[in-house]
């Protein structure tokens, strides 16, 4: 089971949480003036990365907010965690941030 | 090459002398430079499309790269269950085309795949569960397959173990039966799809990894980077299952997929006591019973995408929740070992099995958590595709195009699928 933590909350089990995808996908500004295959990208194609990879997480089962998390989808290790609306940290900030909030 | 068959009669010779002077099932092939078509992912349907392009279509210059070991992926790691019973007519037509391979797989094969029809029966807990598999069996039989509706009682003739009081959560109201259903030997088909193949002259590549899709000046596939070398190729059939979205971005091909960890379990042999496949959507459980004797009993997938071919453990004790209340006398039992594969889901959770936008470029994907069952019928359509450049008429609309065009085959809805 993953240990998450919740941007407000704290280190919880993976149970407390639902999952909610890929993040930062940004809903069409003007969704009438899409085609078909931008339609097409924003609601199905995902990248599906094998390695890191930023994704939105829902601590449903405590302060039900979203947020957002990086993780490596090689190894399950996370390695940070930001709340929504904020840009995603780079890459060797959140590498070095790892084993302190990645305990396994 | 000549290939020795398998029969009774050889049996008892070389068990009479001790089992000496069977041959390698296939050879350990070294990559040629070039190939005429290239199966990318030696799992069932990698392998099964390699046979049937030689079988049936005359290309035998071809081989299966496999980035580990055949049949190490999903084909080794799935509950080897069997069923057509889906509601759509694109699926039916899919799922049953299969079910009809696999009833003679064996004899193809001259391989014993152990496809065992003991019927799969999905159980009903909900008003809204008895609606949707009646459905389902009206559906099924407007389409040429078997499917019937069982009461309770019937549902525990079927199946002795099964509690059928109310003493649990959701009782069970009721189940659909698919008697033409059942299970196979999951290794045996890889096994005999690549002992077919290989008897053809398909070339078997063990631990060549794909690490680059070179294209031509028109865009169209010209060859494989591999970690065993250059092959030059003017068509490539992935077949990778969980790895496919990492495999078509090598040629720049976005696919509507994510890939989820998918657990199963097995619990110490046991004589025999469970005759037949029971599957509950609702309260999440699938459980039979192995030859050797184990319960195979599947989990969900877990709730994150990823790509480690493990899962965690409160998924597994949450269909053992189940598997207890449903069959009671299995409380004590000791569960033996647990392991995850990785399974690519379309959100439909309906399968891709097409052409891309890249010429020679060909993806049989998307099979979610239920792609064993589709194993000889997928391979076999995959590989009229390849050939042809063209579809098969039964998987023409399990295109790309049909996430853009509207086009859904929307199994997710329809509650039919274990996910």
């Amino acid at each position: 089971m993953l240990l998450i933590v919740c941007p407000y909350c704290g280190k919880r089990p993976e149970i407390e949480f639902t999952y909610g995808g890929q993040a930062h996908l940004a809903r069409p500004v003007r969704p009438a003036e899409l085609d078909d295959q931008s339609w097409t990208d924003f609601l199905y194609m995902r990248t599906n990365t094998k390695g890191v990879y930023a994704e939105r997480w829902r601590h449903a089962r405590g302060c039900g907010r979203f947020f957002n998390a990086v993780r490596d989808t090689t190894t399950d290790h996370f390695l940070c965690f930001y709340k929504t609306g904020e840009s995603q940290p780079t890459p060797p900030a959140a590498a070095a941030r790892a084993p302190a909030e990645n305990p396994k | 090459m000549s290939r020795q068959a398998f029969s009774a009669l050889a049996l008892i010779r070389r068990g009479l002398s001790g089992h000496l002077g069977w041959q390698k099932q296939w050879r350990k092939a070294e990559p040629k430079g070039a190939y005429d078509a290239v199966i990318v992912g030696g799992g069932g349907h990698g392998l099964g499309a390699a046979y049937y392009l030689a079988k049936e279509h005359g290309l035998t210059n071809i081989a299966v790269l496999e980035k580990g070991w055949i049949g190490g992926g999903n084909t080794g790691r799935n509950t080897t269950i069997i069923r057509s019973n889906y509601l759509f007519n694109e699926s039916a037509a899919l799922y049953d085309h299969s079910v009809k391979l696999w009833e003679t797989l064996s004899q193809e094969l001259n391989y014993n795949v152990m496809f065992s029809p003991r019927g799969v029966m999905m159980l009903a807990h909900t008003v809204h569960d008895i609606q949707v598999f009646k459905r389902h069996v009206h559906a099924n039989r407007c389409n040429g397959v078997d499917n019937e509706w069982l009461e309770p009682e019937q549902a525990k003739e079927f199946c002795p173990p099964l509690n059928i009081g109310d003493n649990i959560r959701y009782p069970v109201l009721g189940a659909a039966l698919q008697r033409r259903g059942g299970t196979a030997r999951h290794d045996a088909v890889a096994w005999g799809y690549a002992r077919a193949a290989d008897a053809l002259g398909v070339d078997i590549i063990e631990n060549c990894e794909v690490t680059g899709i070179q294209r031509d000046a028109g865009g169209a596939v010209e060859a494989l980077e591999t970690s065993r070398g250059l092959i030059r190729t003017r068509k490539v059939g992935v077949s990778a299952a969980g790895n496919t979205s990492v495999v078509l971005s090598l040629a720049g091909v976005r696919l509507p997929l994510e890939s989820y960890p998918l657990q199963a379990l097995v619990s110490e042999p046991i004589k025999p006591i469970f005759p037949c496949v029971v599957m509950s959507n609702t309260i999440h459980a699938y459980i039979s019973q192995s030859d050797k004797g184990e319960l195979v009993i599947g989990a969900g997938t877990d709730a994150y995408t990823s790509y480690t071919q493990r899962g965690a453990l409160h998924i597994n004790t949450h269909t053992l929740d189940a598997i207890c209340e449903l069959f009671p006398n299995f409380r004590r039992m000791r569960m033996l070992r647990n392991w995850g594969g990785i399974v690519d889901v379309t959100p439909d959770r309906s399968p891709i099995i097409a052409k891309t936008p890249v010429r020679g470029l060909y993806v049989n994907c998307g099979w979610g958590t239920g792609g064993f069952k589709a194993t000889p019928g997928s391979a076999h359509v995959f590989a009229w595709t390849i050939a042809r450049d063209e579809p098969h008429p039964i998987n023409a609309p399990f295109t790309i195009e049909r996430f853009r065009d509207g086009y859904l085959i929307d199994e997710a809805a329809a509650a039919a699928v274990a996910h």
